[in-house]
């Protein structure tokens, strides 16, 4: 790897475990020194590999300075220490010298205990993903910042208050316990698939950006599925979810980055790897008898992984979303539920459901109406997509919306 | 918005009354997208459970009885909440039940906000 880009690359990967392992260590409520421990190793890094050049084992590296900085930290910080010493984990009374564990092991495990302090019920959902992206994936506050599409002063400021609550709460991070696990799983999984909901709806145009997004959600819920306790049938269940949707992700967007609509996409671009290990992990949360909505959404995203419209196809779909709805209810599934009950039950039937939605100020609500009275009375459907053109607010949406107008204009000229 | 107990009813004293697998089958589908239709107006409070056709009938003395009120023709089938502004809104979504077409009945029953 290049010098100038083995840093930040190392400084993704390794930022998080130092943090991770040095907070698992000292206990949340001491985060900022791990924080400084990681940030100071890596500014010694970039000092002293540019002068010495790139040391053979750079992680090797990384970690010994790290361990070493730690150590010098507490000796300089005697009262600290004192305080510190007593809660500090691997510390046997026999050795003096403390020892830093950054086994692969350890690092999983400090990940995980991380994940689940991070989920703190007192702490906002959006927060949550801040924490996480910040903490667990190693992202600075600009980057999160794009990533929300927001500034570095909003970001920087919830990750303060997270942080500060974190510690208020003197939450300790430790190995979740089977109980807690009971609890808090679900919390885990919703800030996971939040993560990679922002990279994979997001209306950011850096690909590269949002790309992380998804892989970051990903790696964590792989995490997930290592650990024995946390190897649940939901987290089995929200991985294929992520597979089946991370599958279109080339597909589902053009050269100019404009979003190309589910029937549009050009199929040969799916990752069938992804869609494959998708299978594989639906078939892993396919025990126990709880059914999570991830296992719903994941079988509504596995059928979308077959392109051709079949009877049996939508008739699923529509099953799932009926189950979906009736754990969940979200504007956003009693749409695509309506869609799924016209490709099953035919237009006419989904036109008089899709009128008892009271969901007048969406703008998807119209773009369903649009698509609904296409074939069937063009004019509404043209009426429909232009009041969805006016309610959509991001370019994204707005855009989508003009795609739907022109091609029922087109069509209407064809036919003329 | 009010809640409203919809109970449905069913004869479950003759055999006749009580439909075949065959309907049985055939009713997943139409109720389930009933079910789906109400939950998609987020108007369900909670999802329908399926319940047993054994059932005990407890009476005064202790006395207990099997078989839910076998003696009568309109034993409970089903039974949830679902969330509508008055009873006409909630009779329209009750006449949606399909099993209304095997003689089942439907019951709603407003439920009395708390005293504030």
């Amino acid at each position: 790897m290049k010098d100038e880009v083995l840093l930040p690359h190392l400084f993704r990967i390794e930022y998080r475990k130092l943090v991770s392992v040095l907070s698992y260590m000292f206990g949340i409520q001491h985060i900022e020194i791990a924080e400084d421990i990681a940030s100071d190793t890596f500014l010694a890094a970039t000092e002293h590999w540019s002068i010495h050049g790139n040391p053979a084992n750079p992680t090797a590296w990384l970690y010994t300075v790290a361990k070493n900085k730690t150590k010098n930290y507490l000796k300089r910080n005697q009262l600290f220490e004192q305080k510190l010493r007593p809660a500090i984990r691997y510390t046997s009374s026999a050795s003096e010298e403390m020892e830093i564990d950054l086994s692969p092991k350890n690092i999983n495990d400090s990940q995980l205990a991380m994940m689940f302090a991070v989920c703190h019920p007192g702490i906002s959902q959006e927060a949550q993903v801040a924490l996480a992206l910040n903490l667990l994936c190693g992202f600075g506050v600009q980057e999160i910042a794009d990533a929300f599409l927001t500034n570095k002063e909003v970001i920087y400021k919830r990750l303060t208050r997270a942080k500060d609550k974190l510690k208020e709460e003197n939450f300790e991070v430790g190995q979740p316990g089977r109980e807690q696990i009971g609890d808090r799983l679900e919390t885990v999984l919703t800030t996971i698939y939040l993560l990679f909901s922002e990279g994979y709806y997001s209306t950011s145009q850096n690909t590269i950006l949002r790309k992380d997004l998804c892989a970051e959600a990903m790696r964590l819920n792989v995490l997930l599925a290592e650990n024995e306790l946390t190897n649940q049938p939901a987290a089995n269940a929200l991985l294929s979810l992520m597979c089946f949707h991370a599958s279109r992700f080339d597909a589902r967007t053009d050269e100019a980055g404009e979003s190309v609509l589910y029937e549009d996409q050009d199929e040969t671009l799916w990752d069938t790897a992804l869609i494959k290990q998708g299978e594989n992990y639906l078939n892993l949360a396919s025990i126990g008898s709880k059914l999570s909505r991830f296992h719903l959404e994941a079988g509504i995203a596995y059928w979308h992984t077959h392109k051709k419209d079949s009877a049996e196809k939508w008739e699923n779909i529509l099953q799932l979303y009926n189950e979906l709805l009736q754990l969940a209810y979200s504007p956003i599934a009693a749409l695509n539920r309506t869609f799924a009950l016209a490709k099953a039950n035919g237009k006419p039937a989904a036109i008089v459901e899709a009128k008892k939605l009271d969901l007048k100020t969406n703008h998807f609500y119209f773009s369903l109406l649009g698509h609904l009275y296409t074939e069937v009375d063009d004019s509404l459907a043209l009426e429909h997509f232009k009041t969805a053109l006016s309610l959509a607010a991001s370019t994204g949406d707005k855009k989508m919306m003009q795609k739907h107008i022109d091609r029922l204009q087109q069509t209407a000229t064809t036919v003329i | 918005m009010n809640e409203f107990l919809l109970a449905i009813h069913r004869d479950l004293t003759s055999k006749d009354a009580s439909p075949s697998p065959e309907q049985m089958q055939a009713a997943i589908k139409p109720f389930q997208d009933w079910i789906g239709s109400i939950a998609a107006q987020n108007k369900l409070v909670s999802p329908p459970k399926r319940w047993d056709a054994d059932g005990r009938v407890v009476k005064q003395n202790n006395t207990v009885i099997n078989g839910p009120y076998a003696e009568i023709k309109e034993s409970l089938g089903g039974l949830f909440l679902i969330r509508a502004k008055d009873y006409d809104e909630a009779v329209e979504i009750a006449k949606g039940c399909p099993i209304l077409q095997w003689g089942a009945t439907v019951e709603l029953r407003m439920a009395i906000p708390p005293v504030q």
